[in-house]
This record gives C-alpha cells, sequence and structure tokens, in this order.
C-alpha cells in the first residue's frame, strides 16, 4: 500500500500534528485547573484519542453539522469552535460558548453547527439523523458527523438511528470512536458483536474499522467516507480502534484495567506515532516542534485568560431560555 | 374569551365535523401553508393514521412529508428534534403517550433542555401529537393520561385540546413557535361531532378558556374532561348550582390568572383529572389555588381524579376508573355544602 505520507504536502502535516497537541495540552491545562478547582462537574478527557477528531475533522465543510458526546473538547476545538469560549464554558460564565449553562459536557456552537455535548449516551445519535433529515429535505448537500464511544452501540438509540439512517439513506457519518471501555465496562462484557463495523454492517450501512491511533488513517477514513457521504451513498459507519490515556472522568480509580494495558496503548501514542513518522519521512524541520508547542501554550494561555476575566451570569438570568417565547 | 372566538360567534355558517376531522384539517393546513411542515411517525401515510387523523394526506403531499417511520418512538422523535434544529418544523406522531415514554429521553434530555443548555442558541421549534386518555378499552398500555407528566417539564409546553376549535386551530400555532410543543388529542374524543365554525383557524396557545359561566363554583377541566364538566355544571343547574367550567386548554405553562380569577369569583373549586391523584396535574391544579387564593375559598379544594390503578379493559371497571359526571356533579355538590 502507498504511505499516505507521500500525498501529504507538509502544511497538512503539520496542521495535523498541532490540532493533536493543541488537544492534548489544553486538556493536560483543564486537568491542572480542576486540581485548583476552577474547572468542577464531570471532566471527561479525550487524551490517547486525538487523532481521531484531528484526522476527521478536516473532511467537513462549514456548512457540515457535527454532533458529539460529553468527552467532546477535542471535537469542539478541531471542528473551529474557539478555546477562549470552551474554556469559559467550563469555568462556567457567559463568555462560555454555551453561557456556562453547560460545562465541559455541554459545548454548543451554531456558528460552527457543533450540536454538543451530549451527555446522554447514543441520544445524539437521533439528532444527527434529524439534521441529515433536514438537510435532505432543504435540498443541502450537508454531511452530519455524528461522534459517540462504542458504550453508545449497546443503546437502543444506536439501533433506532442506524435503522432509520440507512432506510432513509440519510447523509449521515457514525463516527464510532471505539476506546474498548464504557467507563469501567469492558467491550467484551457488554456486547455479544465486539466488531463492531460487522455490527453496523447488519443495518446495510457501509463500515469499516480504522486504526484510531493513526492520525492520516482517520483523515483518509473521513475522507472517503465524507465523499461517499455526500455523493448520496447514504450513511458510513466507521469504527475508530482507539484508546483513553486517562481515567474515565476525574472520579475514576480505574479498577478496570492494569497499569500494563494503558502502557502497552500509550506506545501507541498518536502524537508520537505521527512524529516519528514525520520526522522519518523528513517532514518535521528542526524547530517545528517547539514552534507548535509555544502557539499551543500562547493560545491555551489566552483562553485561561478569557475564562478568569468572565462573568458570572446575573442570577436574574437563571430561567432566560427555558422558553425563547416568553411564557 | 379570545378575539378568534369572538370572532367565531358573529360568524353564522358553521359546519359539522368530527375531533378526528378537526386535527385532520389542522394538519392538511399546516402542510399547504408551511413549506417546512412535515408529518412523521408510525403508519401516519399508508396507513392513514392509528386512529385515521391523516388519512389522504399521502395522496396529497407525498411520502417525503407524511413520512411513515419504523417503530423506533426514540428514533424518529429524535429525528424530529434534529430536523426542527436544521431549520424544519417536524409534527411528529407518536400513537399514544403510553408509547412516548419510550421517546422519554429525547422529549425531556434533548427537546426541554437545548435552549437552555445551549445557553439560548439553539431552539426546537418541533410539534409531537399524540393520543391520550381511556374510554375505549384498550387497557393498561394504551390508556393512560400521562401529560401531567410531561407538564412537570421546563422547556416544553404542553397543550390539551378539549374543544372543536381547539382541536382545529391549536396544531398552527403550535407549530410556529420556536420551542416544543405537545399536544395531547383525547383518544375517546375522535369519533365525536360538534359544530365549528366553517372559518375555523388558528387559535392561541397561553391562555385557559371560561367554557360556561357561573357563580356558585369553579370546574377545572382539561382535555377530554372538559365535556364531562359541562354535562355536569348542566346537571347543576338543573339543582340550583351554578358551576364555572374552566377548560385549562395549556397545561404548561399554566395559566393561574384565569383560575384564580374565576376562583376568586365563585370562592368554590372542584380540579377534574383524568390522571392520578397522586402527585398529579390536579395537584399542582389545586396547590396554585391554594397559594393564591386561600383567602378567597369558601371551603377545600375538591378533586375528581382517575382511579389509582392500570385502567383496566372490561368496560364497567374502565368507566369506574375515569372521572365521570356523576363524579364531577357530586364532588360539586359537597364544596357547596349541598352533598
Amino acid at each position: 500500500m502507498r504511505d499516505p505520507l507521500l500525498d501529504l504536502d507538509r502544511s497538512e502535516a503539520l496542521r495535523l500534528l498541532h490540532e493533536m497537541v493543541r488537544i492534548r495540552r489544553f486538556e493536560e491545562r483543564c486537568v491542572e485547573l480542576y486540581s485548583a478547582e476552577r474547572i468542577r462537574g464531570f471532566l471527561h478527557l479525550y487524551i490517547g484519542e486525538e487523532a481521531v477528531a484531528a484526522g476527521a475533522m478536516g473532511a467537513l465543510r462549514p456548512t457540515d453539522a457535527v454532533v458529539a458526546t460529553y468527552r467532546e473538547h477535542g471535537h469542539a476545538l478541531a471542528r473551529g469552535v474557539g478555546a477562549p469560549s470552551i474554556m469559559a464554558e467550563m469555568f462556567g460564565v457567559v463568555e462560555g460558548c454555551s453561557r456556562g449553562r453547560g460545562g465541559s459536557m455541554h459545548l454548543f456552537d451554531a456558528s460552527t453547527r457543533f450540536y454538543g455535548g451530549n451527555a446522554i449516551v447514543a441520544g445524539g445519535l437521533p439528532l444527527a439523523v434529524g439534521l441529515a433529515l433536514a438537510d435532505r429535505m432543504s435540498g443541502r448537500d450537508g454531511v452530519t458527523a455524528c461522534f459517540f464511544g462504542e458504550g453508545a452501540v449497546a443503546e437502543g438509540e444506536f439501533h433506532e438511528a442506524m435503522n432509520l439512517a440507512a432506510l432513509w439513506s440519510l447523509p449521515v457519518l457514525f463516527c464510532c470512536e471505539n476506546n474498548l471501555y464504557a467507563m469501567g465496562t469492558a467491550l467484551e462484557r457488554s456486547e455479544s458483536e465486539t466488531d463492531l463495523a460487522l455490527k453496523a454492517s447488519g443495518y446495510g450501512v457501509t463500515a469499516w474499522a480504522v486504526d484510531g491511533m493513526d492520525v492520516l488513517a482517520c483523515a483518509a477514513a473521513a475522507r472517503r467516507a465524507v465523499d461517499t457521504v455526500r455523493g448520496g451513498g447514504g450513511p458510513v459507519f466507521l469504527e475508530f480502534r482507539t484508546y483513553r490515556f486517562r481515567a474515565h472522568s476525574m472520579y475514576d480509580p480505574e479498577l478496570y484495567r492494569s497499569k500494563e494495558e494503558v502502557e502497552r496503548w500509550r506506545e501507541r501514542d498518536p502524537i508520537d506515532l505521527f512524529t516519528a513518522r514525520l520526522a522519518a519521512a523528513g517532514l518535521l524541520e528542526p524547530g517545528d516542534l517547539d514552534r507548535i508547542e509555544d502557539e499551543v501554550v500562547a493560545e491555551i494561555d489566552e483562553a485561561v485568560r478569557f475564562a478568569e476575566a468572565g462573568t458570572p451570569e446575573p442570577v436574574e438570568d437563571l430561567t432566560k431560555d427555558v422558553y425563547r417565547r416568553a411564557v | 374569551m379570545t378575539t378568534t372566538e369572538k370572532e367565531r360567534t358573529a360568524e353564522k355558517a358553521t359546519v359539522t365535523l368530527t375531533f378526528r376531522e378537526a386535527f385532520h384539517e389542522a394538519l392538511r393546513d399546516a402542510l399547504q401553508r408551511d413549506p417546512t411542515a412535515f408529518l412523521m411517525g408510525e403508519d401516519v401515510g399508508r396507513y392513514g393514521g392509528c386512529f385515521g387523523v391523516s388519512r389522504g394526506l399521502l395522496d396529497e403531499f407525498g411520502p417525503e412529508r407524511v413520512r411513515d417511520t419504523p417503530l423506533s418512538e426514540s428514533g424518529f422523535v429524535g429525528a424530529g428534534i434534529g430536523a426542527a434544529l436544521g431549520g424544519m418544523h417536524p409534527i411528529v406522531e407518536v400513537m399514544t403517550v403510553n408509547f412516548s415514554l419510550l421517546a422519554l429521553d429525547q422529549i425531556v434530555n434533548n427537546a426541554a433542555t437545548m435552549l437552555h443548555m445551549s445557553g439560548g442558541q439553539l431552539n426546537v421549534p418541533l410539534v409531537i401529537r399524540m393520543t391520550t386518555g381511556a374510554g375505549r378499552q384498550l387497557a393498561a398500555q394504551h390508556s393512560h393520561s400521562l401529560e401531567g407528566w410531561y407538564a412537570h417539564i421546563p422547556g416544553i409546553r404542553v397543550l390539551a385540546p378539549g374543544t372543536l376549535a381547539d382541536a382545529r386551530g391549536m396544531l398552527w400555532t403550535a407549530l410556529q413557535d420556536p420551542d416544543p410543543v405537545l399536544i395531547f388529542e383525547n383518544g375517546a374524543q375522535y369519533g365525536v361531532a360538534g359544530e365549528l365554525a366553517a372559518d375555523a383557524g388558528p387559535v392561541e396557545i397561553d391562555h385557559a378558556a371560561v367554557r360556561r359561566a357561573g357563580d356558585d363554583l369553579t370546574v377545572i377541566a382539561y382535555g377530554g374532561s372538559v365535556p364531562r364538566a359541562l354535562a355536569a355544571a348542566e346537571e347543576l343547574a338543573g339543582d340550583g348550582v351554578s358551576a364555572e367550567v374552566v377548560d385549562l386548554r395549556t397545561l404548561r405553562p399554566l395559566d393561574d390568572a384565569t383560575v384564580l380569577d374565576s376562583v376568586r369569583r365563585t370562592h368554590r373549586a372542584v380540579v377534574v383529572d383524568e390522571g392520578w391523584r397522586s402527585g398529579g396535574l390536579s395537584a399542582e391544579v389545586a396547590a396554585r389555588i391554594v397559594e393564591g387564593a386561600f383567602y378567597e375559598l369558601d371551603a377545600p379544594v375538591a378533586r375528581v381524579c382517575g382511579a389509582e390503578v392500570p385502567i383496566p379493559y372490561a368496560k364497567h371497571l374502565e368507566q369506574a376508573a375515569v372521572p365521570q359526571v356523576a363524579d364531577v356533579v357530586s364532588a360539586a355538590l359537597e364544596v357547596v355544602g349541598s352533598g
């Protein structure tokens, strides 16, 4: 097989690397801010899975829609939701992308068509079907990309959404991020069929598995899938095989997996893998990595400054936006 | 009386039609006038609607806009929410309120929360229609009145048409509303016929309505209980008791003002609700009366509610399980001190 690196120009390579590092460092800063009690509530980290969002999101147009889960900082960042407004959201201030009403699990941004931030497992899948239906009925050629974990595959809404999307041949890209654990429940402890692409293909949906630690594989799969979906080929299901390096949330003692297993997966850290590959291919120049780190740190510092300067929503506005039309 | 109702009173020409036909006309009108509107649900197309409400609409509007779905309540209600986010005005039909429990996640966790949770960015202009209520011997999984549960949820509007005018007129207004609206159609009323102004159209959806004026007590009802309350008032009139009947129409947000205004005049109240008494809508209405008009009351607020059982099949038991005219009359006589 032809190495996709050979088709990659340097700027695209650096963009992908930059995006992954950006997500990683952003979340590492979130952990510090959580420990400092600036961020509260649940905080679900994407660390280890960055290649999926960084790789897949580039296949979408601004007019497409994205539906994600409660582990969505990476998706929001990669989609173009501003880091300051995400950080402000986690600080619970009105400058946040959801005015501080949602927090880490409910990032929303209408301007980038980022529809959450959905914290009911599989609850976002029917929404994605509906967004795609609206595009189709309105004669638009949009694609709706729906990200969810493999835990969602056990939910009824997964099956209902897959069936509807396939039955109506809707433009949905189902991006299953299989990190092997639904909180603490391993895939083989919850699914009778652990080959998720096979399961999806039972609905007549084109489906295949992708190495979710390889950002180029993620990007290539998403491009091919989006082309199919946008071209009227119906929904596509991609199973990104990935791994969550950190705990499920900040309250997880990780009793369900061994340190050795985590270490084995860390050897396939998507950022390290890609960096080594770029270096070997001669696409990385001296100073590239330092520059990326510097840019990322500067952006995150600015995001934190923005969030720290944020204003709490006045309590008088507590019930604002329960209804758009005044009661 | 609303402006629309005044206009209708002045209008002489009326037509005789059933609630089913009124709901059908509302759907047809919406699909004709709003190009973003579409109807979606189980058997709404080829079958003509589980209760025949959408018969003929598939031929007129085609399968894209009268869209049959698989039996996937959560899936297609969620798709309705997504389509609303995408700029459409979906009308989602769920056969009965009992089945809507399969879609509760989508309604409560997504439709109701989206606007507030997204910081005011994303509204959900969606209508969900479903049948409610007993009276057709459909037993314990097709007959319950769970609209009170939905009325508990901030972020959605809950409508319960109890008159032909509302059956004909609420849908359009709900569909143009920027927020999710649930419309509860009383299943036992579908075949009931009555007179409706020939030019009946949209009605407002924010206020309760006084359906019959009276002085001695206020009977508060909604949906399928409205005709029973009116029949009870008629009977009470024969006993010399003048009952005012307030039709709540909208269960969320509740129009306290109309209820309290009536009770402050009559000083007595009976709340009729086909739903169960414990933790139900009747409890909410009674509590608001007590909160807002305690010192105006001359008697404790009375409630006539569904018996606290799963609705049984046998006709006599089913009838015994839901409020009947005689129950309302007897409760009314009790509160006016003639019981």
